[in-house]
């Protein structure tokens, strides 16, 4: 039941959805303005004429999407450009007015998929600093990321190629002009909209042409090839269904609200080009007027997981908290784990040192703790990171490939941490041994 | 496969074509209906309080988990043995199911061969699984999902009448929940049959454990943000849980020695009474300590954790044979008894700070071996533990609305 391209026959006719859609807008409108006119008695009833003018008017506007940024304060618009967001002309796609590209020290990994991240906000409105917890964002603001592979040079259509290619962030388009769609193959754009009453995420697929992305809400699997060098590997992606952008982005079970991840300032205190040359980021906010409150000194900042000169605590606790702690926190859906990852925990038992696993099962590896110190080889965290069973990876979802490289340094990470946690395996079947 | 006339069909607002592909199959028997998936999770995306999701007979593989975050709804298949939902073609997701959303009730059907969890119900209250069986079809293998019907962080659990197979875990476990009644349900060959862990306020009863390596553990583990105590067991018919260990190393489960009836580890506030234990070959019933799980270190234990099982009551349970098997450590002190360890297997770990265990066995001729776990067995020796409890728990009360019968 793979649903490999489910956009590429909703695509066939573009037109005649857009139109429906536009009928259907047009017709609200009309009975937006019955309602208005009835309730004021001055006003005399629609007019014929009047009718005829507003079809006209609508229709025409009915031809394109939105030039600008559009927020939609309900429903869940079927097609991307309903949002105004970009601009998909002559192999370019291209942000439109307002939106800031911005990039995290150490992103979240997505089975090898490059990242180009906007923020927009509505003229007037700003954010609040937060010195720990995401940025306090505005109602109506747009967050979208959008997840594309390189593909090889050699492929002829880069939206209908199944082979993608490793990249190294230096190596990226960094979006910030939009992105060159003859190298690229556009996968998914994510929305995450603030609403009066609160976040909701949407899942946009692309289709074959990349000229248009349709609201996939159940997800989509996708089969790719990834070319590192000279292996090859097949592997599914998976689009999340709208429930399970909950599965990361719900921060606190007890509200059940969604939220962004990334927008925290210690992930965006970096620098990255854009307006202003290559400056940091949340500075470019301010001057924007995207942010208010950001104090001058004492932010926040994780480390580049891939920065060697950095502190490899510093890198590994980045790591995992940026591809970890949305779920693993005191209130986020892992908490029951008793885990706890963010790189502000302190307690070397909450972040898995001799910590037995409680609910893993199989995930756990036949190894005794999550983190045991000076032996990568017998700690479940590179364990489960380096599985590719739904039964037992980390995460659990948005990943089907190995990041060898995040593998590669936890595990230096635990191989260099000091202390013990007394192994005994040989008292393990039985009871009562010691 | 029965016929459905096309009146039928028309009567309920189905087309022809509709109503044929119910009933195709392929060859390995699975329903053949493309959008069957993709239907069903806009289904739960689209729930609202009070929907009731209703998924016809026949056996449909899934790719992905299906996840539900909304309140107030019901799933309910067309009988346990006629809507199987089949994972065994899963590529992505951690279980079959996922749940969120309060007020969840799932009823008459079949979770089958999840890569993971079968379902997972997480930080809800009132949950309701009713004539449910999650399973694992090939055996008793490591590889076989965790757990079966697993709420965790829920208030208000009620499962019954469910069937649990082949876990890796537990068929059925209840992790760090309050007010629950876990009864007449049936686990088989998983590692755990029934488990209660870290969990307050359970009544497990009118269940059939057999064939697991334990049938009903009570268990209490540490670094876990909620405590648990006060669950009953009774009136279980807890027999031959023989089926050698196959939990993954390193689990909660995997220190449970094949041939355990009921088990209690390191919980207080226990009362296991009228059961019918029988022929757990290491022993019907034991008592023990984060000690003895092999678990322990002392950076891996927080200072707040009470590794000590206390105030536990057996009494008036009906044992039969059992212990004459018993796992690799105990059979020594099997030997030194005359083959046979006693129905109720305590590790003799007590809290020096507190005065009285309160471990209590009433039960009639049943006798007591207290294993000195603490030294390695050298002082083990049969023990009379003639107490009971100052007051007897009182059964778990559910909102009715939980307990009504659809």
């Amino acid at each position: 039941m793979h649903q490999g391209s489910p956009s590429r026959s909703v695509a066939a006719d573009p037109s005649r959805r857009s139109l429906s859609l536009c009928l259907r807008a047009f017709a609200r409108e009309c009975l937006l303005r019955i309602f208005a006119s009835l309730r004021e008695p001055g006003r005399q009833p629609l007019k014929a004429a009047t009718m005829a003018g507003s079809v006209i008017l609508a229709l025409a506007s009915c031809h394109q999407a939105p030039s600008d940024v559009t927020f939609h304060a309900a429903g869940f618009p079927k097609t991307l450009d309903e949002w105004g967001l970009f601009t998909v002309k002559d192999h370019r796609i291209t942000p439109h007015k307002g939106m800031v590209t911005y990039e995290l020290a150490t992103p979240l990994f997505s089975d090898y998929a490059q990242k180009w991240r906007t923020i927009w906000m509505p003229p007037g409105a700003s954010a609040r600093y937060e010195p720990e917890k995401t940025l306090d964002f505005p109602v109506g603001t747009i967050i979208t990321k959008t997840f594309y592979y390189t593909v090889p040079a050699s492929a002829p259509s880069p939206g209908e190629s199944n082979e993608v290619v490793k990249m190294t962030p230096a190596t990226y388009q960094t979006g910030v002009d939009g992105l060159d769609l003859r190298h690229v193959r556009l996968i998914e754009t994510r929305l995450l909209v603030h609403r009066a009453d609160g976040w909701i995420g949407l899942p946009y697929v692309w289709n074959a042409d990349q000229t248009e992305a349709t609201l996939q809400r159940t997800g989509a699997d996708i089969p790719l090839t990834f070319i590192d060098g000279a292996d090859r590997t097949d592997f599914v992606y998976s689009v999340p269904n709208q429930n399970q952008c909950g599965g990361c982005h719900t921060a606190d079970y007890r509200t059940r609200a969604l939220g962004p991840i990334g927008p925290k300032a210690r992930h965006l205190n970096r620098d990255f080009p854009g307006p202003g040359g290559n400056v940091n980021q949340l500075q470019r906010l301010v001057r924007l007027h995207y942010l208010t409150g950001l104090p001058s000194a004492n932010v926040p900042r994780d480390a580049a997981f891939d920065d060697a000169s950095a502190p490899l605590d510093a890198r590994a606790r980045a790591y995992l908290d940026v591809n970890c702690a949305h779920c693993h926190s005191p209130t986020g859906p892992a908490r029951v784990s008793g885990l706890w990852l963010h790189s502000t925990v302190p307690d070397p038992r909450r972040i898995g040192v001799c910590k037995p696993p409680v609910a893993a099962g199989g995930g756990g590896g036949d190894r005794p703790y999550d983190i045991v110190p000076g032996r990568p080889d017998l700690s479940i965290l590179p364990f489960r990171m380096a599985s590719t069973d739904p039964g037992a990876m980390m995460p659990e979802t948005g990943r089907s490939l190995v990041h060898q490289e995040g593998v590669a340094l936890i595990e230096q990470w635990i191989a260099q941490l000091k202390g013990e946690c007394r192994v005994d395996r040989d008292g393990r079947d039985q009871m009562a041994m010691r | 496969m029965r016929f459905v006339p096309f009146a039928v069909c028309a009567l309920a607002g189905l087309t022809l074509a509709g109503c044929q592909s119910a009933h195709k199959t392929d060859s390995e028997g699975f329903v053949v209906d493309p959008g069957f998936e993709q239907h069903l999770q806009e289904q739960l995306l689209d729930a609202k309080p009070g929907t009731v999701i209703t998924i016809p007979a026949g056996k449909y593989a899934l790719t992905r988990s299906l996840s539900l975050t909304a309140d107030g709804v019901t799933i309910k298949g067309a009988g346990m043995d006629k809507t199987v939902l089949s994972f065994a073609k899963q590529t992505s997701g951690a279980e079959g199911m996922l749940v969120t959303g309060d007020d969840f009730t799932l009823e008459d059907l079949t979770l089958q061969n999840s890569k993971g969890d079968a379902l997972k119900i997480n930080g809800t209250k009132d949950a309701v699984m009713r004539r449910v069986t999650a399973e694992w079809t090939g055996g008793p293998k490591t590889s076989n999902g965790a757990y079966g019907l697993y709420p965790v962080q829920v208030s208000n659990v009620l499962i019954e009448d469910c069937v649990v197979k082949g876990a890796s875990d537990a068929g059925i476990y209840v992790g760090q929940s309050s007010n629950i009644i876990v009864r007449n349900n049936r686990a088989e060959g998983n590692v755990a049959g029934i488990e209660i862990e870290n969990s307050t306020d359970a009544d497990v009863y009118g269940n059939t454990t057999t064939g697991n390596t334990g049938g009903i553990l009570v268990f209490n583990m540490p670094d876990l943000p909620v405590p648990g105590s006060k669950t009953r067991v009774h009136d279980n018919k807890v027999i031959a849980n023989n089926t050698p260990n196959f939990g993954a190393e390193g689990s909660a489960v995997r220190s449970v020695p094949a041939g355990s009836g009921v088990v209690v580890n390191s919980n207080d506030d226990v009362e296991i009474f009228d059961n019918e234990i029988a022929d757990n070959q290491t022993a019907n019933v034991i008592i023990s300590s984060y000690f003895s799980t092999g678990f322990d270190t002392e950076r891996g234990r927080s200072a707040v954790y009470d590794p000590y099982p206390q105030n536990i009551y057996v009494t008036g349970n009906t044992f039969k044979g059992g212990g004459d098997k018993p796992g690799a450590g105990f059979d020594k002190l099997a030997a030194a008894l005359g083959g046979r360890l006693p129905d109720v297997l305590w590790d003799g770990f007590t809290d020096p700070k507190v005065a009285d265990a309160g471990i209590c066995v009433q039960n009639g001729d049943a006798k007591v071996l207290d294993a000195d776990g603490a030294h390695k067995f050298a002082g083990a020796r049969l023990v009379t533990l003639d107490c009971k409890p100052a007051a007897r728990l009182r059964p778990v009360i559910l909102p009715a609305s939980m307990t009504k019968t659809s």
